[in-house]
Parts: C-alpha cells; sequence; structure tokens
C-alpha cells in the first residue's frame, strides 16, 4: 500500500475515534443521578427528561473504544502496520492447510503406496472416499454412484472405458470425451431408421427382418469401427456395448434413432489439475469398490 | 457547541450526520479503489467475450447471485470444497461484482470447467433431473430464447467506460458473435469461465 493511504488510514481511524471519545466524553453529566429537569422539548405536552446516559450504557462505550484501540495495536488494521502478533488471513488458511496436512498425509502416503484393489476393501478408505465422491463425483453420478441419463453408472459391471484400477484412475485423472459423430447427413433418414432397427436386434428385441438386413450392412460400414463387428463396443474408444440393454442415452427405438442422427458427446472432466494423487487414489479405489 | 444549535439548524445537523457515517467508507472502501493490489488483473484474465458477457447478464436477470456467491475465503473448509480463495485481481473487471452473500446453493468461483456442458444443460432445464435432492428452480425458457445481440456492443462500450480494456473490434464484433446463440449457450460459456485462471491441486 502506498504511503499515501497507509497514512490516510491512519490519521482518519485516530481522528475517528479521538471524536467519538470526545463527543462521549464532553456531552457527559455525572452526578447529578435523576433529575426533574427537562431538555426543553415538548411534544403535544409530552416532555422529555435530561438525565445522564446510565452508567452501564457509558462504560460499554468506554470497553468498545478501549477494545477497537487494543484491536487496532494486536492486529492489523492501521495501513500497513502489521500488528503486534502479525496475523494475516493467508497465513492463517496456511497454517490451517498444513495442519491437515501433516494429519493426513502420513496416511495418505501410505494408501499410495498400496494397490487400489488392496484398499478398496478398507472401511476407511471408502467412507474418505464417499466424501470425496459426494463432493466432487455425485452430481453428475448420483449420490449412489448410479448415474442419470447421460452420466454412466458406476456400480454395475458395463464400463465404457474400462473398468480396471488405470482405467478408473486415468478417467479421474485425464476426464474423458465421447466422440460418436452424427449420421444424419451421412445415412439420410431411412439409413438411421434402419441402422436403429439393427442396434434394436442386438439387444435380442423383435424388428423387422428387411429394415434389419438394411442396417446391418450400415453398422458394419460405419459403426463396427468403434462399436466392433459384433456390437459389443471397445473400451478405448469408449464405445459402448449395444448388446447388453444398457444404456446411456435410452435404449427405445426413437432414442437410438436420435443418438444416431445427432451423435453423442458425453464428457468427463479432468479432475488431474484440481485433487491431489493420493485423493484420485482414493477416489479411485471408491469408485473401484462400487462394482467389485 | 449546544446541541440545541444542532437540533434547530437541519442544514448544519445534515453536515454532521454526514461527517459521521462516511469515515467508514473513507477508511475501508475508498483506499481499496485507489491501490494496486485490489486494481491489477491476475496473470491472464481478459474482459468477457461477448457471449460469455450476455451469460453475465442473464446470469444476473436470474438472479442466480442471490442463492450463489462468487467468493472463496480463505478458510480450509471453503479451499477444500471449492479450490483456490478468490483473489481480489480476479474481479478488476466485473462489474457489478457477482460475489454474492448468500449460499443457498454451492459456491460458483471455480464452478468453470468442472461439469461438462451437457451437465449444465441438463441442470439448467431441470436440477432433479441430474440432482434429485436440489432444490433450484428449472429454466426451461434458456432454451427458447435467442440471445439479444442488439445490445452487446453498448453494453460491452459501457464497460469499457468503467475501464474493461475492450477494443474496438470486441465492440463491433459483439452482435455478430452472439448471433443466433441460445440464451442457455450464453450462460453456459459464462459458467464454464468462471475461476479458472487459478488452479490448485487440493
Amino acid at each position: 500500500m502506498a504511503s499515501f493511504w497507509h497514512w490516510w488510514i491512519i490519521i482518519l481511524t485516530t481522528v475517528t475515534i479521538v471524536g467519538i471519545t470526545w463527543i462521549l466524553l464532553a456531552n457527559r453529566k455525572r452526578g447529578e443521578g435523576t433529575t426533574e429537569q427537562t431538555t426543553g422539548h415538548a411534544h403535544d405536552g409530552i416532555e422529555e427528561y435530561d438525565n445522564p446516559l446510565p452508567a452501564w450504557w457509558f462504560y460499554m462505550f468506554v470497553i468498545t473504544i478501549v477494545w477497537a484501540i487494543g484491536y487496532l495495536i494486536v492486529y492489523p488494521g492501521m495501513g500497513n502496520y502489521p500488528g503486534l502478533i502479525g496475523w494475516t488471513q493467508l497465513e492463517q488458511h496456511r497454517e490451517e492447510v498444513a495442519a491437515a496436512d501433516e494429519r493426513y498425509s502420513e496416511m495418505r502416503s501410505r494408501y499410495l503406496a498400496m494397490s487400489v484393489e488392496e484398499i478398496a476393501k478398507d472401511p476407511a478408505v471408502v467412507k474418505m472416499g464417499s466424501r470425496l465422491f459426494g463432493n466432487n463425483c455425485a452430481q453428475c453420478h448420483g449420490a449412489d454412484g448410479k448415474g442419470r441419463y447421460g452420466f454412466p453408472n458406476l456400480t454395475d459391471d458395463d464400463w465404457l472405458w474400462g473398468g480396471s484400477p488405470d482405467a478408473i484412475k486415468t478417467a479421474l485423472l485425464q476426464g474423458r470425451r465421447a466422440a460418436m459423430p452424427a449420421w444424419a447427413s451421412v445415412l439420410g433418414d431411412e439409413g438411421i431408421a434402419a441402422a436403429a432397427e439393427y442396434v434394436v436386434s442386438l439387444n435380442g428385441r423383435t424388428t423387422d427382418p428387411e429394415l434389419t438386413a438394411q442396417g446391418e450392412k450400415h453398422f458394419q460400414m460405419y459403426c463396427a469401427a468403434c462399436h466392433g463387428p459384433d456390437g459389443k463396443g471397445n473400451a478405448i474408444f469408449g464405445a459402448p456395448n449395444l448388446t447388453n440393454g444398457i444404456w446411456l442415452y435410452g435404449g427405445t427405438r426413437e432414442q437410438i434413432a436420435h443418438t444416431l442422427r445427432a451423435g453423442r458427446n458425453g464428457v468427463m472432466p479432468a479432475f488431474g489439475d484440481s485433487l491431489t494423487e493420493d485423493k484420485i487414489h482414493i477416489l479411485t479405489a471408491y469408485v473401484y469398490s462400487l462394482s467389485n | 457547541m449546544k446541541h440545541e444549535v444542532v437540533e434547530k439548524n437541519v442544514g448544519l445537523m445534515m453536515i454532521l450526520i454526514i461527517v459521521a457515517i462516511s469515515f467508514g467508507t473513507l477508511v475501508e472502501l475508498v483506499p481499496l479503489m485507489f491501490i494496486k493490489q485490489t486494481n491489477e488483473p491476475i496473470a491472464g484474465l481478459k474482459p468477457l467475450p461477448a457471449l460469455e458477457l450476455e451469460g453475465r447478464d442473464i446470469y444476473i436477470r436470474e438472479g442466480c447471485n442471490n442463492c450463489h456467491s462468487q467468493m472463496i475465503r480463505p478458510l480450509r473448509a471453503e479451499t477444500e470444497r471449492y479450490g483456490h480463495y478468490s483473489v481480489a485481481g480476479e474481479f478488476v473487471y466485473d462489474h457489478p461484482f457477482l460475489w454474492g452473500s448468500k449460499r443457498t446453493g454451492p459456491d460458483l468461483a471455480r464452478v468453470g470447467q468442472r461439469y461438462s456442458d451437457d451437465w449444465h444443460r441438463a441442470h439448467f432445464y431441470n436440477p432433479r433431473d441430474v440432482v434429485p435432492e436440489s432444490n433450484m428452480p428449472a429454466y426451461p425458457w434458456l432454451f427458447e430464447r435467442e440471445v439479444d445481440g442488439t445490445v452487446t456492443g453498448k453494453k460491452m462500450n459501457a464497460l469499457r467506460t468503467v475501464g474493461v480494456p475492450y477494443t474496438d473490434e470486441d465492440i463491433a464484433g459483439a452482435e455478430a458473435a452472439v448471433a443466433g446463440k441460445l440464451e442457455i449457450d450464453a450462460l453456459i460459456a459464462y459458467v464454464q469461465q468462471l475461476g479458472t485462471l487459478l488452479q490448485t491441486r487440493r
């Protein structure tokens, strides 16, 4: 802070405190107790006594002034003057964080050295993990991890990008970006209907045989590259298995056709920049424990 | 000076009242308007582009700041949950500040990039669809209304007069930049950039 503002604050603060003290003392009446003297005001015959301030009120006022002076000596307040104890908000925060780190880091690094499978069975890890999950993951995947329309269920055995500890950790660190293109312009309305019919047939539902056969051709040409010739998906691309009846964006004909037409680009944000390695490890173990 | 003089002279009383109540402002507020620490933008801070600016105005119009703060205090409980505490340099281009003072919902100072755009769309359309226990109102009309770009440039110009460094090109291109965008696009664009300049692993 420039010295102008430093002195500005000090002088104005001092003037205020001195001024208040002066007003308080200069207007004080002492020793008279309750009198019959009035202020001379009369409002429709109602008059106002001119009694001294009650002693308790007066001394409370004095205490607040003394308190203010004491505060300004001990804590920062007077411009650049740091205060006797050198307290700052940021230093207090640093101390809080350091104290927490000291308390938890030993335990966290012990867990970090152990494998995900191992610590996933530890109730303490699961408890910590569930709190981290509640704060960082539950908004999309639900408090129970069961997901929502468009946000995968983490408690079943079906994984878009793989359910191994490594795959889960990679998802957490780097996020995931699904890239299913929109096929409306390539396939046209009829092609979309046919391809949707074929995808429906992959789930053993009754379909129109002719349309299905036509759709299979489209599927093998355009879809099989990611979803595999058998439609069982590929975790490398995050391409879902289309044969197990688990649908991220709905499994009705209309919903499948819509997905085909418009494409799907689900995004899982990366947490590698916001959560530390040890917390990601614990979170990985928690997510792993949900389905294992 | 006798009390009576003050009591019977309204003009003098007004002056004395103004003097009495202005000390707090003069000491606590006025220096902050001029000192370097509160007026220097942090590294990388840029004025909001046209779409984000319109998003900010929707944020204000819908009263988001009545339930969401944008101010992470330097307390561990907050930095653990939300991320790095807020610093003054992040807000130098904010007119008005949207710090808020009430947290019916969570703080949003670092919500940018925390969720996907899809999540925000689902959540703004009906928060219960993604967070069953949420009591946030739904904002379905944002998905129907287009951003009115006719005054975007004027808004930028107004902000420039209070010190936000918009360029002439920014202002000239503002209307085109938001043309055809829905209000939801603008709001999500605004929300997704909140607090992204300061990232720490916690």
